[in-house]
């Protein structure tokens, strides 16, 4: 693809204008015939049992239609993934609804009724008592020797290692993983006695560890050795759109009307969690008002709908309030983490040693953790590294990934260490990251397999994206004025890195072009508000020549006959999807110059597609698309869809089938080579200023310079860059989840006590640019670009922070001005370093 | 029986369209009524099925309640006159400044447009263990949620408190204090006139009230006298957030000069207390000082003596300080750059 007509040019995407005019159908405007509302009961208390429940008077309230509770969800079931391997049900994991509750908020049972009035006033007529169980709502609190657990066999995940492969089976199928199962772990005594000074106590032999390199001869040989602490907030994902869901059943189908970030792929959600073949569900989502990771194949939430319109043989609708979102809805793991960082004099990280401790929630092992030294060890690269971390299980709401999902908390708990080496060594700070940065296909992550060997990246261009945010930023100017006091006033600058996932492979494309000339694509991608679910499908538009003008996309519905899709989690989709399109494109071509050769004499090879024409190379004889569309059907077989790949998912093989005969078929699966894991990264740079005697701060200026390879659409990438950089610089200001330890439940549970930054918080000025170097192990070259700006927008802020005001400002963020004043006023930071959720 | 929130139950509702209607369903009614202006403390409560009244009196349709009239050199602003309409009215710009930077630092926006001025000095705390529906002293309970070892309470009242330590987040009511403000307050009895001062409350008065408005009474309007028309004002609003936010603290100044010497001044600080405060000690310690760098520095400390912080609110102590000292002296001697 040497000519871009379509990548890397903006353009007005299909589902704009519904949107700007309120005509966008979300899943709480959607009606059905005889529809009736659910409304939860929650629990009020952090852990408890049910011990008696007296539904009659609710049932006896006129108009209550059903009353679902957890004896009417079907057991957890075993499954089988994508490659064959048999994934064991995990007994202890989430639940729509539950008669042991583990968290305040956690769902117990729903009602059903003609409005949401009567089932809400039914609710009040339920008797329901409980016997209160231990609870414990800070992972410190709980690894304290002799301290609480949040679930009764224990406060952690043991994932036993797989065992050794039995002798002559298995028949080439993937290695079964175990079932996990929960265990107990407390810090000694000897261990803990660290954490009454504010330090992050280390556990010796934690669940999760692993090394390389010659930690202690890093530190022997480093001129500088930092040994830091640092606590990162709980966040609610607080997507606009809460996870409402409507749902009916006709004959033996589920319609299930959904906010998703992954159309396709939430058929397999609703499947799992419902307990009906996949054949049987229709996912309908046609625009999705944020996931961040919330949202990424729906939400198990959405089984109650589905179950109580079953039994209510009726459909229902459950909106979900703001409240019930901040229980039902997901949120970031906080970690605390203790770095102890060994530096050469020129700023290289000759040693670190990690360990990282994150609260889970109360249910499945969250990566975020172990993601903390992953992502790490890729981003600044340390010669030595050593990780260790647990994920304790808390009875707080569940978590779920959020952008850059540990990735985030890792930038959070290196940045600053990183900005203190540079001031105690007197060196720049772009230039002690540039030092660090990961090079080419730079290595990350433990050493794995047989052979200990570490992963890299398919490609890494920070000290590039290092280099054009300093000059874009004018980095030298503004580091000469920070720290000068102006009044009460006084300014700092600070720059940040980050990294994370941006891509996968494997996934199908498929589009018809019909002989009207136009062309038709399926896209499986959920549409919201990335733009991917059309921006992917440009490569197959221009590799066929078609303008975007006669391009019809359907998305939104699995009724719809759409191909096999990556979820929409990790930054995964444009790198997945540009590929899956290039190779349907390619498909494409090939039938196009085949059908040509047979036509109009020649070999297929002597023919090229573009301008809507498949025509012979150095002018001559060619035909429309449209006509070739119809020969396409004429001809049959591949051409048409009647003949399909052999490697494609036997989902997008049962939408082709269904779309065969209508034009000719461009399908294919993504088989390109791949060398290395595909990772995006940030340079963020932020100038804020401070009011030395409020505490409080304004954002003056913000630049990130991403590296993302190829950009596909340019305004949809300035919109996730900026975007997500406002998603991490709200949790260097203010936005966090708050606790009463005591209690064990939530005093901050709606918008304005998280505090979501504003508009007003928003940097007075905001730019993005990108290094604009494609990637070299994808075709079309572009990565994603959701995550990684997340780190470094919460951490460009911090740094400048501590470069206005010193290193004893902070310990842990978000950052606000109650402990700013105090520190300041104390000369250190006051703010209680490692308490949970204040 | 079990809780549920965010449904707001059924109840009925009157739409009076004049304040002798307003008042004699309020007298009918008496304390199962509720009276909602702009809505936005209202429906908090309502959603949440925790205030429970049988009755609503939406005041929305009472044309007398709103507006501003000039009166002997001061105003009269209507009750539910929105605090958009009072943050835009010429005099309140020209003459009481003041009111116009407290109300214009309210919530947000769409909150102002909605938002009335009666509302926002008669507003309940936001203490959120309160608003949670705990049985707390002030919920007629017998216990402080917020004032135990554990609780979080970076929010909550730093002086004045009494078995309950929330404050009152009103922006507009320290800046009435300051400008002498007097409430009218009606009812089926008659009329009566309380100054600003006077009409809040705190716990040690009545635990469960935050003003002095008792059942079938109704604030009608608000009363700006002449006495501080084109002073030298200070207002100061400081917040975790740049909109949509309720104060940490606040403060409001009124000082008239005599040359550099102050000769007559108000100082008033809110969410620091149950009620917004006014600084008697700081006024008469500063009275006849010049304005400078010595006095505000001596305001401050003044203001503070006293103060006892909780588990996570020592902040206001320092904060209260300075945002005093610049209350006498002025703004930070820079301002911000965006």
């Amino acid at each position: 693809m040497a000519e871009h007509k379509l990548v890397g040019q903006n353009y007005t995407t299909p589902d704009l204008v519904a949107k700007v005019t309120g005509k966008a159908k979300y899943a709480e405007d959607f009606r059905a015939e005889g529809m009736i509302f659910a409304k939860l009961l929650l629990s009020p208390l952090p852990h408890a049992r049910v011990t008696r429940l007296d539904l009659s008077a609710a049932l006896a309230v006129p108009g209550v239609k059903a009353i679902l509770t957890a004896d009417d969800l079907p057991a957890a079931a075993d499954a089988v993934n994508d490659n064959g391997q048999l994934i064991l049900a995990n007994l202890d994991g989430e639940v729509a609804l539950t008669n042991e509750p583990v968290y305040q908020g956690q769902p117990i049972l729903a009602v059903a009724a003609v409005d949401e009035v009567t089932a809400a006033d039914a609710i009040e007529k339920i008797q329901i008592e409980f016997q209160p169980l231990p609870f414990v709502v800070d992972p410190l609190e709980s690894l304290r020797p002799g301290g609480p657990n949040a679930r009764t066999k224990g406060n952690y995940w043991n994932i036993p290692a797989p065992a050794p492969a039995a002798q002559g089976g298995g028949g080439g199928r993937g290695q079964n993983p175990p079932r996990p199962e929960i265990r107990g772990l407390k810090f000694t005594d000897a261990e803990f006695a660290e954490a009454k000074d504010g330090r992050l106590p280390v556990m010796r032999e934690a669940p999760e560890k692993w090394s390389y390199g010659d930690l202690d001869a890093g530190f022997k040989n480093a001129a500088l050795v930092l040994d830091e602490t640092f606590v990162t907030p709980d966040t609610s994902h607080q997507t606009l759109e809460t996870r409402t869901v409507m749902a009916y059943w006709q004959n033996s189908k589920v319609y299930v009307y959904t906010g998703t970030q992954s159309t396709a792929q939430t058929v397999l959600g609703v499947s799992r969690w419902v307990g009906v073949d996949p054949a049987n569900v229709v996912v309908i989502s046609e625009y999705t008002g944020g996931g961040f990771g919330s949202k990424i194949t729906g939400a198990i939430s959405l089984v109650i709908p589905v179950l109580l319109s079953k039994k209510a043989n009726a459909p229902v609708m459950m909106r979900v309030s703001r409240e019930e979102e901040h229980y039902i809805g997901r949120g970031r793991p906080g970690v605390r983490g203790r770095m102890k960082v060994g530096f050469s004099k020129e700023g290289r990280i000759t040693a670190l040693d990690m360990f990282s401790v994150s609260d889970n929630g109360p249910f499945e092992r969250q990566g975020d953790c172990g993601n903390t030294g992953v992502i790490s060890s890729l981003m600044y690269q340390p010669l030595a590294m050593r990780f260790r971390g647990i994920s304790v299980l808390t009875n707080t709401p569940p978590r779920g990934p959020q952008s850059q999902p540990g990735g985030m908390q890792a930038a959070a708990l290196m940045e600053p260490v990183i900005a203190k080496a540079a001031r105690k060594l007197g060196i720049d700070q772009v230039a002690i990251r540039r030092i660090n940065a990961p090079v080419g296909k730079a290595s990350f992550g433990p050493p794995a397999g047989p052979k200990a060997v570490r992963q890299y990246v398919t490609s890494a261009f920070v000290q590039e994206a290092l280099e054009k945010g300093a000059a874009l930023f004018k980095w030298d100017e503004r580091k000469a004025r920070s720290g000068k006091r102006n009044g009460s006033k006084v300014r700092g600058v600070g720059v940040a890195v980050s990294t994370y996932s941006a891509g996968s492979v494997g996934y199908d494309g498929l589009f018809v072009i019909k002989p009207d000339g136009r062309l038709y694509v399926q896209s499986g991608i959920g549409n919201h508000g990335t733009a991917s679910v059309s921006d992917c499908h440009r490569v197959s538009a221009e590799l066929v020549g078609v303008p975007w003008e006669k391009c019809e996309v359907t998305w939104g519905n699995t009724a719809k006959n759409l191909p096999w899709t990556c979820n929409s989690g990790g930054s995964q989709t444009i790198h997945a999807m540009t590929r899956a399109a290039h190779a349907a494109g390619m498909d494409a071509t090939k039938k196009l110059r085949e059908i040509a050769a047979k036509d109009l004499g020649g070999r297929p090879e002597d023919y090229e597609v573009a301008n809507e024409r498949v025509f012979r190379k150095g002018g001559g004889a060619g035909m429309s698309l449209a006509k070739a569309a119809q020969r396409a059907i004429d001809l049959g077989g591949a051409y048409d869809g009647h003949e399909l790949p052999k490697d494609i998912n036997k989902f997008t093989r049962a939408s082709a089938t269904a779309l065969a005969g209508q034009g000719l078929m461009g399908v294919g699966k993504d088989n390109y080579p791949h060398d290395g894991q595909s990772r995006s990264f940030v340079a963020g740079f932020a100038e804020v200023e401070i009011d030395v005697e409020t505490g409080k701060f304004h954002i003056l200026d913000y630049l990130a310079v991403a590296d993302v390879g190829t950009v596909i659409h340019p305004r949809a990438v300035g919109g996730q860059i900026l975007g997500r950089s406002m998603l991490g610089i709200g949790h260097a200001i203010g936005q966090k989840w708050v606790y009463d330890q005591h209690y064990g439940v939530a005093l901050a549970k709606r918008f304005h006590h998280n505090r979501p930054p504003t508009i007003l918080d928003a940097p007075a000025r905001m730019q993005w640019a990108t290094v604009d170097l494609p990637d070299p192990e994808t075709p079309v070259g572009a990565r994603g670009i959701g995550e990684p700006p997340v780190g470094a927008g919460c951490c460009a802020v911090l740094n400048a922070i501590s470069d206005a005001l010193g290193d004893d400002v902070f310990r842990r963020a978000p950052v606000t001005l109650d402990m700013i004043l105090t520190a300041l006023e104390a000369g250190r930071p006051t703010t209680e370093p490692l308490t949970a959720h204040i | 029986m079990a809780v549920i929130h965010d449904v707001m139950p059924a109840f009925e509702l009157f739409q009076p369209a004049s304040i002798s209607d307003a008042l004699t369903l309020l007298n009918r009614h008496g304390s199962n009524a509720w009276v909602m202006a702009g809505g936005l403390d209202s429906f908090d409560w309502l959603k949440d099925r925790i205030k429970r009244p049988s009755v609503v009196i939406d005041l929305s349709q009472v044309q007398a309640l709103r507006g501003i009239k000039e009166q002997n050199g001061g105003l009269e602003i209507g009750a539910a006159t929105t605090l958009t309409e009072v943050a835009r009215h010429l005099v309140v710009r020209d003459k009481f400044r003041l009111l116009m930077e407290a109300a214009e630092l309210v919530a947000s926006p769409q909150i102002r447009h909605q938002g009335t001025i009666g509302g926002n000095v008669s507003q309940d705390t936001r203490c959120w263990y309160y608003r949670s529906g705990w049985t707390c002293y002030r919920a007629g309970g017998n216990i402080c949620y917020a004032d135990t070892p554990t609780a979080i309470n970076r929010e909550h009242a730093i002086l004045d408190a009494d078995r309950c330590v929330a404050v009152n987040p009103s922006d507009t009511a320290p800046a009435l204090v300051a400008l002498d403000a007097q409430m009218v307050i009606r009812s089926a009895r008659g009329e009566r006139i309380v100054n600003a001062e006077d009409y809040f409350i705190g716990p040690a008065v009545d635990i469960t009230r935050m003003t002095v408005l008792a059942p079938g009474e109704l604030l009608t309007a608000i009363r700006i006298p002449s006495t501080w028309a084109g002073a030298q004002f200070y207002f100061e609003k400081v917040r975790d957030r740049n909109v949509w936010d309720f104060p940490l603290l606040n403060v409001a100044s009124a000082i008239k000069y005599s040359g550099q010497t102050i000769e007559r001044i108000h100082l008033v600080i809110n969410a620091a207390a149950a009620r917004p405060l006014r600084l008697h000690a700081v006024e008469a310690a500063v009275v006849g000082k010049p304005r400078n760098e010595q006095t505000a520095d001596l305001a401050g400390r003044i203001a503070v003596q006293g103060a006892q912080p909780l588990r996570h609110n020592g902040y206001k102590i320092p904060l209260m300080r300075n945002v005093v000292k610049r209350a006498i002296r002025g703004g930070g001697g820079g301002t911000w750059t965006s």
